[in-house]
């Protein structure tokens, strides 16, 4: 090997590495995925557990018409539109159970449609 | 020394003042009171027509069509209530319905029976001057075009007696929300009064967070009273939670009626949205209309009594009579 092709292989290797750590990296800090499904009038599951402090993206998806899921505490505000998946990320900052509601009319029924979030 | 009145406490004094029945009697002492009449004479060049003593009636969430555990009477409060009104002593000018005229269903033909329903008992009032705003039972599932087909305008305003009505739709989008296109509409429908101009808006939800859990809040409630912040005398009369509620911030006062169909518990006390029970030996128990007199000016000392609120009880004479219906003030 000539002195030349060592510092081309040494170089390759070195981004390699830094490019593997990185990757590693990124993936420990990603968020947990929490995944919850909405139809007239529910939610599924109907209560989270979360821990403060621990940033979670939830994903959800509506199997019939548009919902909405709103915990302004959380910073949850999102509208479900069927056919799509909807994500939101936040870190819970205080314990305590949170009541997230569906606030787009999808019905008789909607004012029941809720779930809770209980941060530990 | 008398204490000299100035105009924003006039006001102040007056906003709390609609819904106390003393006012009724305290009225004509102010027009015999030097300062007072000044204050109610300069607030008459302002605003373009002086406020002159009158009463008007809230009743809320009749829910026409409901039927279940919480209320199997269906509509007898709504129809007692209306007999309560045609009977009382001073016969109110204005009647103010705050939503939830009729309880929501997927069927358009049940829907329209339900609505024709509300208006033929609340035909039976006696009052030529009734108005309504829709709740999200009546509006929601289709954006409220049934009805505004039915009814009219969800939203519009109108003057009484130098008071300014305002009714407010923040049921009929799909969200709990007046939206931008509303608050732009109240903001031009203001702009041509007085910032002293008593102002008494109608809707169905709170404005304010009140327990955003059960759904008790409008989204866009804070921007609705920004451009109502000016105005000094500002009193909110809405629905919804089928309590009473009173709720003051800056200059406004919030009012919630009791419904006609079924009560919802404190907040405060549970975590489960559920009626109250329903109670056969008091059926109408926490059910009930607002009487609610306005007028320039009151003693401070009328402000603690609040508003006066009449509840419908129940009196069994026999099985074959039926329910009597009586007149009970309550306080807050």
């Amino acid at each position: 090997m000539t002195t030349g092709s060592w510092w081309r292989t040494a170089l390759l290797g070195a981004v390699a590495v830094a490019f593997l750590g990185s990757a590693t990296a990124t993936r420990a800090s990603e968020p947990r995925i929490i995944t919850i499904s909405a139809k007239r009038f529910e939610f599924s599951p109907g209560e989270v557990r979360l821990k403060k402090g621990e940033t979670v993206t939830i994903r959800i998806a509506s199997a019939d018409v548009t919902h909405g899921l709103y915990m302004k505490a959380l910073g949850i505000d999102a509208e479900i539109e069927p056919g799509k998946t909807t994500e939101v990320t936040f870190t819970p900052k205080a314990a305590g159970r949170f009541t997230a509601i569906c606030d787009h009319f999808c019905g008789p029924g909607h004012a029941n449609m809720h779930m809770d979030f209980v941060v530990e | 020394m008398a204490k000299p009145i100035d105009r924003r406490g006039f006001l102040r004094i007056a906003g709390a003042s609609l819904g106390f029945g003393a006012l009724y009697h305290v009225a004509p002492a102010l027009a015999s009171s030097g300062p007072a009449r000044e204050v109610a004479m300069e607030l008459a060049r302002r605003n373009g027509e002086s406020v002159t003593p009158f009463t008007f009636v809230q009743l809320s969430d009749t829910h026409v069509g409901f039927s279940g555990p919480p209320n199997p009477t269906g509509t007898r409060a709504f129809e007692q209530a209306v007999a309560i009104v045609n009977r009382l002593p001073q016969a109110p000018d204005l009647i103010l319905f705050t939503g939830d005229l009729t309880h929501d269903s997927d069927d358009r033909t049940e829907r329209v029976r339900r609505m024709r329903r509300f208006q033929e008992i609340a035909g039976g009032l006696r009052m030529p001057i009734r108005k309504t705003i829709p709740g999200e039972h009546d509006a929601s599932i289709d954006g409220g075009l049934l009805y505004r087909e039915i009814f009219g305008e969800s939203s519009y305003s109108f003057d009484h007696r130098g008071v300014h009505f305002v009714a407010l739709d923040n049921v009929s989008r799909p969200r709990p929300e007046v939206g931008a296109g509303g608050i732009d509409r109240l903001r031009n429908d203001l702009e041509r009064y007085s910032t002293t101009t008593p102002i008494v808006v109608f809707t169905h939800r709170p404005l304010f967070d009140l327990k955003p859990e059960w759904e008790w809040f409008t989204r866009d409630g804070d921007e609705v009273m920004n451009v109502l912040s000016p105005y000094e005398n500002v009193t909110v009369l809405y629905g919804h939670i089928h309590r009473e509620h009173v709720h003051e911030e800056g200059h406004s006062r919030h009012l919630a009626a009791r419904s006609l169909v079924f009560a919802f518990p404190d907040p405060g006390t549970t975590r489960e949205k559920k009626p109250l029970p329903f109670d056969a030996e008091h059926p109408f128990h926490n059910l009930g209309l607002r009487v609610v007199h306005a007028a320039p000016g009151a003693p401070p000392s009328s402000v603690s009594l609040g508003v006066q609120d009449v509840e419908l009880t129940l009196r069994e004479h026999s099985g074959t009579e039926g329910f009597q219906q009586l007149l009970r003030p309550t306080s807050l």
